[in-house]
């Protein structure tokens, strides 16, 4: 590398602080301490909330920081892309050196970068250095994929053997699956969508709601909901939500399936995942008329739609909708019927028909109060609806990650040497090695190799 | 008949009698005790594995038939005897007995904390998320991890206690593997923890990714695993990089084990989907 100096140019520099270790050590760090925040705060949560807990100092340094949406912020989007630029600078920077270690031109072996290892492992053997150059050349050639056996100045032999250089491509695998991993995230968020649907059963939909924002999105085919069954354990936990789902595709139904918690349907690129469930009304249910002089009641069945009648001819009521929750002068009073009241003389009125508050419509002070009971509820199964292009390259960098870390941490690259020493008659047998970085397990790998060669030739080597 | 909580209390003490007899192995020479010590860490293993297949059984004649990783009792007494079987491979490799009084400790803690009256015992069955074969894929491999980095926290205590010790040579700390020793071991769990803490966050993910449509949300416990996940990468990279060792290693292995335990007990104090309790 060339020397850092004064006359380096502005980019030069830039390169030379993505190739350092130091920012990838430093932004690791400050990604973990950041990524606390967002657990803190509960995220993307309404803002009148954040309002009452945090005050108006805090709510607007907050909310400028974007704490409350703090993994899609500038700032946190600014540290990821950082760490990708560095881990792709710094492979840039260092591949083609790696290359060349890996497929060197010439293997060159020095006898004395072994002597000092302090794994060296050394006995006494009864054969000569020629009957044991023969069994442990042998052993070597098959069991290392470079080998090389010379003849040393002391009528010695050196027997040297090398595997594992391709290893030290491991870390780029690693880093590769987390570009992966990283791409794959970027396009299910620009091409993907998540969102949710409702489908009550005997009903069809194609309108999803698109998740954290209020806009909706029409998919190409039908969902329709045939069933929806809650089943229980005898302790009353829930066993098994289980929707009977088909997908209508141009009026024809191309698909039918029991939908339960992890078990999706998937067509056209699109997955559909059982997530909740709730009651809507009906088709019918009973209006109730009490007359507010006499207390008398009088009962009507009727579904949403319909025109009823008052009691002695005083009016049409029509039932407009149904909400699950009805806010009234900010509160929230649950279940409510949306109607609307034509009486013979006056103008059409809203009317507002709360389950939970029966005699609410008392309130009107008209001839009669109305109010709804005995509804027929039916199920709606609430679907997941998500299509995610990303998929594919994100569990590609999964499977790299895994096999990445694999090999980085338990295999690596060993040279090692076997030296044969003629001592009156006798061998002196040293066996030592060494790998970049010194890695630990060259250690464990030497004293196997010994316990091997000496079982070869019927010495019990304890290692000394 | 015998039930699986009560073997699984007779197992807590046997960790904690495991722990006596390593540290009386620790303050004295004599090698019965070393062996005394072993065979009680053997034994522990052994019943706490009987432990969980009863407990298995159990849940098959309730007619739930889940493997017990469900819920916060399941997975202490799972962690315990990961931490028993990676310890027991430890001293088989090693041959270093002294680890095994830190060792013993953390299956103990972990058993006496699951049997607290306020952690439910019972076996439930499975809700309708947790039906899932990744549930076991995920449980165990976190576990592994976390089980390996607990060791390696332990032995980085030990790194930290010796090095503050007057004369390292003398007394207790003589019989503490050397510096080196330790240094290695708490890497070597480290590597180990980061493999299978990587293939729990990738189970994990793939999970979600079928019971609700996404591989990551950003949910306390996930982002949690993902903080200790950061901790581990950087001090791997802190070593294998600007060759860090020693007790800067250490501490960083402390750090990393203290985001391993707010990631299992911490995030149930904060709001999210994995309500494992
Ligand atoms: C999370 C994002 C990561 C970033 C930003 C990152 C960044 C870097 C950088 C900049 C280097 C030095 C440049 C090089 O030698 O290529 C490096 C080296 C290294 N990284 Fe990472 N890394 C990440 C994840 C990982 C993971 C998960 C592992 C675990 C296996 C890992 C293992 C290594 C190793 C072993 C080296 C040393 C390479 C060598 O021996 O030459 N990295 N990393």
């Amino acid at each position: 590398m060339n020397n850092t100096d004064k006359n380096d140019s502005f980019f030069d520099r830039l390169w030379k602080l993505f190739t350092s270790v130091k920012l990838s050590v430093a932004l690791l760090l400050t990604l973990a301490v950041t990524s606390i925040i967002g657990t803190v705060i509960p995220q993307n949560q309404n803002p009148m909330l954040y309002q009452q807990k945090f005050g108006e100092v805090l709510y607007p340094i907050f909310e400028a920081l974007s704490l409350f949406d703090m993994y899609n912020s500038w700032w946190f989007r600014l540290l990821i892309s950082l760490l990708i630029v560095n881990i792709l600078v710094c492979s840039i920077e260092r591949l083609s050196s790696t290359w060349k270690l890996i497929f060197p031109e010439k293997l060159n072996f020095r006898a004395d970068r072994f002597r000092k290892s302090p794994n060296r492992t050394e006995w006494i053997a009864e054969q000569s250095p020629e009957a044991l150059k023969g069994v442990y050349g042998d052993y070597i050639i098959r069991h290392f994929r470079h080998s090389h056996i010379e003849t040393d100045d002391t009528a010695g032999y050196l027997i040297f053997g090398e595997k594992g250089r391709w290893t030290r491509l491991g870390v780029y695998v690693v880093h590769l699956s987390i570009l992966l991993l990283m791409v794959g995230a970027l396009i299910g968020s620009i091409f993907g969508f998540e969102g949710y649907m409702n489908v009550p059963v005997g009903a069809s939909e194609n309108t999803i709601l698109l998740r954290n924002s209020d806009q909706s999105m029409k998919l190409e085919f039908d969902i329709r909901c045939e069933d929806f069954t809650v089943s229980h354990y005898p302790s009353g936990m829930p066993k098994e939500y289980r929707s009977e789902i088909a997908i209508v595709d141009n009026g024809k139904t191309v698909l039918e399936k029991a939908l339960r918690v992890n078990d999706p349907i998937h067509y056209a690129g699109i997955s559909i995942f059982q997530s909740s469930y709730g009651k809507v009304p009906g088709d019918k249910f009973t209006v109730v008329f009490t007359d507010n002089a006499s207390g008398m009641r009088v009962e009507k069945r009727a579904a949403i739609g319909e025109q009823i009648k008052l009691p002695a001819d005083g009016g049409t009521l029509i039932i407009e909708d149904f909400t699950d929750n009805f806010s009234f002068r900010g509160h929230n009073i649950g279940p409510t019927f949306l109607s609307r009241l034509v009486e013979k003389s006056g103008t059409p009125q809203p009317l507002i028909l709360p389950l939970d508050y029966p005699s609410f419509d008392k309130m009107r002070q008209g001839d009669y109060a109305i109010s709804i009971e005995k509804i027929d509820y039916r199920y709606y199964t609430g679907l997941q609806i998500a299509r995610d292009p990303g998929i594919p390259m994100v569990y590609a960098g999964f499977i790299a990650l895994i096999i990445g870390c694999y090999i980085t941490f338990f295999m690596f690259h060993q040279q090692i040497c076997i030296e044969l020493r003629p001592a009156d008659g006798r061998t002196t047998v040293s066996v030592a090695g060494i790998s970049p970085r010194n890695r630990p397990g060259i250690k464990t790998a030497i004293k196997r190799l010994a316990r091997k060669l000496g079982k070869l030739t019927g010495q019990e080597n304890k290692p000394v | 008949m015998i039930t699986s909580a009560s073997l699984l209390s007779v197992i807590t003490f046997i960790y904690g009698l495991t722990l006596i007899l390593y540290v009386i192995a620790w303050i004295f020479k004599k090698p019965v005790f070393g062996q005394l010590a072993t065979g009680s860490m053997v034994a522990a293993a052994l019943g706490n594995t009987a432990g969980i297949g009863l407990r298995w059984f159990e849940s098959l004649q309730m007619g739930y038939g889940h493997a017990p990783l469900s819920n916060l009792y399941e997975s202490l007494i799972f962690f315990s005897l990961t931490v028993a079987v990676i310890y027991l491979y430890l001293e088989y490799r090693y041959r270093i007995r002294v680890i095994g009084a830190v060792a013993a400790l953390i299956p103990f803690l972990a058993m006496a904390y699951a049997s607290l009256p306020s952690i439910s015992s019972e076996i439930q069955p499975l809700i309708p998320a947790l039906q899932s074969n990744w549930l076991i894929a995920h449980v165990m491999t976190c576990f592994f991890g976390y089980a390996a980095f607990a060791l390696a926290c332990g032995i980085s205590l030990l790194y930290l206690a010796k090095s503050s010790y007057g004369d390292p040579q003398k007394g207790l700390m003589a019989r503490v593997p050397d510096f080196s020793t330790l240094d290695e071991l708490t890497h070597q769990m480290v590597t180990f923890g980061f493999l299978f803490l990587s293939v729990g966050i990738i189970t994990g993910a793939v999970w979600a990714n079928q019971a609700w449509g996404r591989y990551w949300g950003w949910d306390p416990k996930e982002t949690w695993s993902l903080i200790t996940w950061l901790v581990y990468a950087t001090l791997l990279h802190a070593r294998l990089m600007r060759g860090w060792e020693g007790k800067r290693i250490a501490y960083l292995s402390c750090l990393g084990f203290f985001a391993v335990l707010f990631t299992y007990f911490g995030v149930n104090l904060l709001p999210g989907l994995h309500s494992y309790q």
